[in-house]
C-alpha cells in the first residue's frame, strides 16, 4: 500500500505533471484496460479534459484542494446531473439526473475530474460484480475471477490502474468485499458520515458512500474530501476530519477478535486475517479474544431489512417520469406491470419480492419486526464490544475472489459471504478492509478492521500503521508498470 | 326493527405552510402544472426528505385546539402503494404513532366527538385527463396535510355536518388551515354503519370518499343510511366497501370491496429520524392558541350582548373578530361596531373568503372615531354609513369627510331656540299634528337640519319639538 494522490498532489503543484496531462494518460489507461475489465460504463472524457483545464488554472492560483485536477471514477448509483447515472439497470436506461449528489457536489467543488461512471450489481444487489445490464467486471489480478460488488467497477478500476481512486457505496459490504477481492483499500465510513443525498438508495438505514483507493492515507484524503454533515440527509452526522496525520500509531491499542466472524472461512483467510493479529500484537497492540454470539443473526436480519427497504424504494421505477418504459402495453397498469417486468433483473426481482412478503400484514410481525429486534440486539452489544476494544479484526470475506459465474449455481453461499461485513452496515460502524495476504492462486485476502460509529479516524489510522510499516509488502497486487 | 346511524369522518387538511412538507417547494394553490415542484417531491432517484418544522408545529396547535395528547416522541412511516400520482409509490405518512390523539370536539348540543388521532402527511400530485390522455401536475405533491380522526361517535348527518363545521372553524382560526372544500385543502371521507336501537354492536361498515362539499357529506349519509336500512330489513347483510358518491345521480357506487383492501406495507421511514418534541415548545404552542369560536361566540353573546343573530355573522371571521374587538378596545360601541361591520363593510365583501381575508382599507382606529361620533349623536347613522363607504373605497381617515364644524354639536339652549322658530315659521303643523297628523312633525325636522347644517342631534330635537307640539 502506498499512497498515490500525495505523489499526484505534489507534482501537479510543482508543476512537473498538468492535470490535462494527467487526465490523459487515464483516458488512455482506460481505453486501453477497459474492453477487458468493464469496470467503466459511462465515460465522460471531454468532461474530464474541461475539469482539468479548469482544475489547473485552480491549482496556479494556489491553495487548491488536495483532490483538485485528480481523476477519479464514481459508481453509477451516485447522482451526476446531466451524465448518466443507472444503477447498471435497465430500468434506469438513459436516466440523467437533475441534481448533483452531495457527495459529487463536494469533489467537484474541490477540482477533482470525473473520468467516468464505474461498473456495479444492479442497484447494489450482488457481490461479484457481474449483475450489470452492461455486463460483468472482470477481477484485473485475473480474468477467471470476479471483481465481488456490489462496487465491482470502482475497485477493478483502482486496481487497473485505471483511476487514482473511486468513489462506491456500501450497504452491507459493497465496498470493503470487492477491495478485498482487487486488493485494494476499501473504506465504508460511519452510517451518516458521507450524506446520502443523492445516492440511489438501496437499504436505506444501511446504505453508505464509501472509497476504493490504492492505500490508507488516500482514503483518509478521499473521505475528507466527501465527508460532513449535511442538512439534505437528516441521517448524516458530523465527523472528525481525516485531514489529522495518520501516525498508525498502535501501542495500547485493544484489538478484539471475535470467533463468530472467523465462521465459514477458508483457512487461508483465516491464517492471514491471524496473522495481522499476531503483527499488530508485536507492535504494541493487545489482543482481546472475545464472542458476540449476536452476530451470527446479523446475515438473516440484514437480508429482511436490506430488502424490506428496497421494496419500497424502488417502488418508483414505473416507467413514467423517467428511465425505462415498456412499449406495447394497454392501460397505466399494464405499463408498469410490463416496464417493471422487463426493466428489472433477476436478482432485483428476488429481493423487491422478498422486502415485499416480509412487511406484507400477517408477515411483519415474524420477520420485519423481528428483525429489528435483532439488529437493536447486535447494536447494543457491539456497543458493549467498543467499550472493551478500540477496533474489532475480522476477515473482510470468508473466502477470495469466487470464479466468474459461481455465484449464479450457488446463491446461498454466496449471500453467506457477506457474514464478515453485514455487521457494519448493521450496526452503522465504521470499517474498512486492507489486503493483507494472498491465497495460494495469488488472490488477495482483506483484513477488516472495524470501529465504532464515529470512531472512523481511529479505524483509519490504525490500518494506516500496516501501511506505515509496509507490513503486507508481500502481497501488493498492484501493478508495477503504473507510472505517471 | 329501529337503527340507529354510526358515523365517523376521517378529515384531510392542507396546512398552509408557506412550504412543503419535505422540501423548500412552494404550496401556493394553482401555479402553473409542475412549476412547484423539486428533486424531492417529484420522487428523483436519491433525493431525501427534510421534515419541515413548522408542519409538526402546525399539527400540534390543530391537535391542542381540539383537546388532543400530543406525543412528544414519534417517528413518520412510509405507506407503500402505487399510483401515478404518487411519485415515490410511497406516500410519507405515519401509522402506529401520531402526533395527536384522544382529543375532541363539543357539539352545542353539549355532546363531544372524539378524535383518535391526528398525523401528519404528504399530499398525492394531481391527475389530469385530457383528449385521451392522462397529465400528472406534481405541484400539489409533498403539499402537507393532517389526517383527523374522529370516533364513531356520530349518530346523524345533522351531527357529521355540525362536526365538520365546527372542525373547519377552529382549524381557520388558528390558522392552520383555510380549509376549502372546492379547492380540496379540505376532504372528507365518512364512515358508516348502522346499529339497532339500543344494541351495543356496530354493524358492517362502508366508506365514503373524498366529500368535497359539507351538503354532498349530508346528502351522501342520508342515502346511505337508507341504504343500509334497506339492506338490513330486508334481511340482507351490508358488505364492507369503499363507495364513492355521485353528486348528479345523489346516490353511492362500490369503488372497492373488503377483497381488493390495499396492504400499505408501512414501516418506519428510514430517511427521517426521530421527532422529539421539547415540553417547552408545546406549552408555548399551546400559550399562543387563539380564542376559539364557540368560546369567541359565547363571549360576544354573553358578555358583550352582541345579538345571536349578528354574532354568527362574524364569529367564523377571526380577521373580522380581530378588527371589531380592536374597534371596541379603543372606545367604539358594540352596537354600532358590529352593525356598521355587518352592515356597510360585509356589503364590500361578498365572498366568504373576502371575509375571511377582510383586507380593508379602514384601520380600527379609523373605525373606532367614527363610531364614537356615531355613540355620541354628533353623526347619525345615515351619515356614518355613507362615510364608512366613503373611507372603505378611498381609504382616507375620518376626518377627510367629516369636519370639525359638522360635528360641533349643538348645544341644546341653542336646539330649544332652533326648534320654537321651526314651531313660529310653521305655523300650520301644530294643528295638523294635534289633529293626528303624526308625519306633519317632518316640516320641522327639515327646519332644524336646514338651521344647524345636520350638526343637530336629531332624537333630542324631535324630543323637544314634540314637547312644544303638545303644549
Amino acid at each position: 500500500m502506498k499512497s498515490v494522490l500525495l505523489p499526484l498532489a505534489s507534482a501537479l503543484r510543482s508543476g512537473e505533471i498538468t492535470s490535462v496531462s494527467l487526465t490523459e494518460k487515464y483516458i488512455a489507461r482506460i481505453e486501453e484496460k477497459n474492453p477487458q475489465i468493464n469496470a467503466f460504463i459511462h465515460n465522460c472524457f471531454d468532461y474530464a479534459l474541461e475539469s482539468a483545464e479548469r482544475a489547473d488554472k485552480l491549482i496556479k492560483g494556489g491553495n487548491a484542494p488536495i483532490l483538485a485536477g485528480i481523476p477519479f471514477g464514481i459508481k453509477d448509483n451516485i447522482c451526476t446531473k446531466g451524465l448518466p447515472t443507472t444503477c447498471c439497470s435497465r430500468i434506469l436506461e438513459n436516466f440523467k439526473p437533475i441534481y448533483d449528489a452531495a457527495a459529487w457536489e463536494k469533489l467537484k467543488a474541490a477540482g477533482a475530474v470525473l473520468l467516468g461512471k464505474t461498473n456495479m450489481d444492479e442497484f447494489a444487489m450482488g457481490s461479484t460484480g457481474e449483475r450489470s445490464v452492461y455486463g460483468p467486471c472482470v477481477n484485473p489480478l485475473n480474468g477467471e475471477k470476479v471483481t465481488g460488488g456490489s462496487s465491482g467497477g470502482s475497485a477493478a478500476a483502482v486496481c487497473a490502474r485505471m483511476a487514482p481512486y473511486a468513489i462506491g457505496s456500501d450497504t452491507g459490504g459493497s465496498v470493503r468485499q470487492p477491495a478485498s477481492f482487487c486488493g485494494v483499500v476499501g473504506f465504508k465510513p460511519s452510517y451518516g458520515a458521507v450524506s446520502r443525498y443523492g445516492l440511489i438508495a438501496y437499504g436505506s438505514s444501511l446504505d453508505c458512500i464509501g472509497t476504493l483507493t490504492s492505500s490508507v492515507s488516500d482514503a483518509a484524503i478521499v473521505f475528507d474530501g466527501i465527508r460532513g454533515r449535511d442538512d439534505r440527509d437528516r441521517t448524516s452526522i458530523p465527523s472528525p476530519t481525516g485531514k489529522k496525520e495518520l501516525k498508525g500509531d498502535i501501542k495500547g491499542l485493544k484489538i478484539g477478535v471475535a470467533e463468530e466472524l472467523f465462521e465459514g472461512c477458508s483457512s487461508e483467510v483465516a491464517d492471514a486475517v491471524k496473522e495481522a493479529v499476531k503483527l499488530y500484537e508485536s507492535a504494541g497492540a493487545k489482543i482481546i479474544k472475545m464472542s458476540i454470539p449476536a452476530l451470527t443473526l446479523a446475515l438473516p436480519a440484514y437480508y429482511i431489512i436490506a430488502c424490506a427497504e428496497a421494496s419500497s424504494n424502488l417502488g418508483r421505477y414505473d416507467g413514467i417520469r423517467y428511465g425505462y418504459r415498456a412499449s406495447g402495453y394497454s392501460g397505466v397498469d399494464d405499463m408498469v406491470i410490463k416496464t417493471r417486468s422487463q426493466g428489472f433483473g433477476d436478482e432485483v426481482k428476488k429481493r423487491i419480492m422478498l422486502g415485499t412478503y416480509v412487511l406484507s400484514s400477517g408477515y411483519f410481525d415474524a420477520y420485519y419486526k423481528k428483525a429489528c429486534i435483532v439488529r437493536n440486539n447486535i447494536k447494543a452489544e457491539l456497543e458493549k464490544v467498543f467499550g472493551q476494544c478500540d477496533v474489532l479484526f475480522a476477515p473482510t470475506a470468508p473466502k477470495t475472489a469466487f470464479p466468474r459465474g459461481y455465484a449464479s449455481t450457488n446463491p446461498l453461499e454466496t449471500y453467506s459471504a457477506d457474514m464478515c461485513t453485514v455487521p457494519v452496515n448493521i450496526a452503522g460502524l465504521s470499517a474498512i478492509s486492507i489486503p493483507c495476504g494472498a491465497d495460494k492462486e495469488g488472490m488477495p485476502i482483506g483484513l477488516q478492521i472495524i470501529g465504532a460509529r464515529g470512531a472512523d479516524l481511529t479505524v483509519l489510522d490504525c490500518a494506516y500503521f500496516a501501511e506505515r510499516e509496509n507490513a503486507f509488502a508481500h502481497c501488493d497486487k498492484g501493478e508495477d508498470d503504473y507510472e505517471l | 326493527m329501529s337503527y340507529e346511524m354510526v358515523c365517523g369522518i376521517e378529515t384531510h387538511i392542507e396546512l398552509s405552510t408557506a412550504t412543503k412538507i419535505f422540501c423548500g417547494c412552494s404550496t401556493a394553490f394553482g401555479g402553473a402544472p409542475n412549476t412547484h415542484c423539486c428533486p424531492i417531491c417529484t420522487g428523483q432517484p436519491g433525493a431525501l426528505p427534510t421534515l419541515n418544522e413548522k408542519v409538526v408545529e402546525y399539527a400540534i396547535t390543530a391537535g391542542l385546539a381540539t383537546n388532543c395528547k400530543i406525543n412528544a416522541v414519534t417517528h413518520l412511516d412510509r405507506k407503500n402503494y402505487c399510483y401515478p400520482d404518487l411519485p415515490k409509490a410511497y406516500q410519507i405518512s405515519q401509522y402506529d404513532k401520531p402526533l395527536c390523539e384522544h382529543g375532541y370536539i363539543a357539539l352545542d348540543s353539549g355532546k363531544k366527538i372524539g378524535i383518535t388521532r391526528i398525523h401528519i402527511e404528504e399530499d398525492a400530485g394531481k391527475l389530469m385527463h385530457e383528449g385521451g390522455f392522462t397529465f400528472i401536475d406534481y405541484n400539489r405533491g409533498g403539499v402537507p396535510l393532517i389526517e383527523i380522526v374522529s370516533e364513531p361517535d356520530i349518530s346523524s348527518p345533522e351531527e357529521a355536518r355540525e362536526y365538520a363545521e365546527k372542525l373547519r372553524l377552529i382549524m381557520r382560526a388558528v390558522g392552520v388551515s383555510d380549509c376549502r372544500m372546492q379547492e380540496g385543502s379540505m376532504r372528507c371521507d365518512v364512515n358508516i354503519s348502522l346499529k339497532e336501537k339500543g344494541s351495543g354492536a356496530f354493524g358492517t361498515r362502508t366508506e365514503i370518499k373524498n366529500m368535497n362539499s359539507l351538503s354532498h357529506m349530508v346528502k351522501a349519509l342520508e342515502y346511505e343510511y337508507s341504504r343500509q336500512e334497506d339492506i338490513l330489513k330486508s334481511g340482507g347483510k351490508v358488505e364492507q366497501a369503499t363507495l364513492r358518491f355521485d353528486e348528479r345521480t345523489g346516490e353511492t357506487y362500490v369503488m372497492r370491496t373488503k377483497e381488493d383492501a390495499q396492504d400499505y406495507r408501512y414501516f418506519p421511514e428510514p430517511d427521517l429520524l426521530t421527532v422529539v418534541i421539547p415540553q417547552e415548545k408545546i406549552d408555548s404552542l399551546k400559550a399562543a392558541l387563539p380564542e376559539l369560536p364557540d368560546a369567541r361566540y359565547k363571549r360576544y353573546t354573553r358578555d358583550l350582548g352582541i345579538n345571536p343573530h349578528s354574532a354568527r355573522l362574524i364569529y367564523a371571521y377571526s380577521n373580522v373578530c380581530a378588527f371589531i374587538d380592536g374597534v371596541i378596545a379603543l372606545g367604539g360601541g358594540v352596537k354600532n361596531t358590529v352593525n356598521l361591520t355587518v352592515g356597510t363593510i360585509f356589503s364590500t365583501l361578498p365572498s366568504e373568503g373576502d371575509k375571511e381575508e377582510f383586507a380593508i382599507k379602514v384601520t380600527a382606529g379609523e373605525m373606532a372615531k367614527l363610531v364614537k361620533l356615531l355613540d355620541g349623536g354628533f353623526i347619525n347613522v345615515t351619515m356614518a354609513q355613507k362615510t364608512l363607504a366613503s373611507m372603505l373605497a378611498e381609504g382616507k381617515a375620518v376626518e377627510a369627510y367629516i369636519s370639525q364644524s359638522d360635528t360641533a354639536k349643538v348645544d341644546e339652549g341653542e336646539l330649544e331656540k332652533i326648534c320654537a322658530d321651526a314651531l313660529k315659521a310653521n305655523p300650520k303643523v301644530k294643528e295638523d299634528f294635534k289633529a293626528g297628523k303624526e308625519k306633519a312633525i317632518f316640516a320641522l325636522f327639515g327646519y332644524v337640519k336646514k338651521q344647524t347644517g345636520g350638526r343637530a342631534d336629531m332624537r333630542k330635537a324631535e324630543e323637544i319639538l314634540r314637547k312644544l307640539l303638545s303644549e
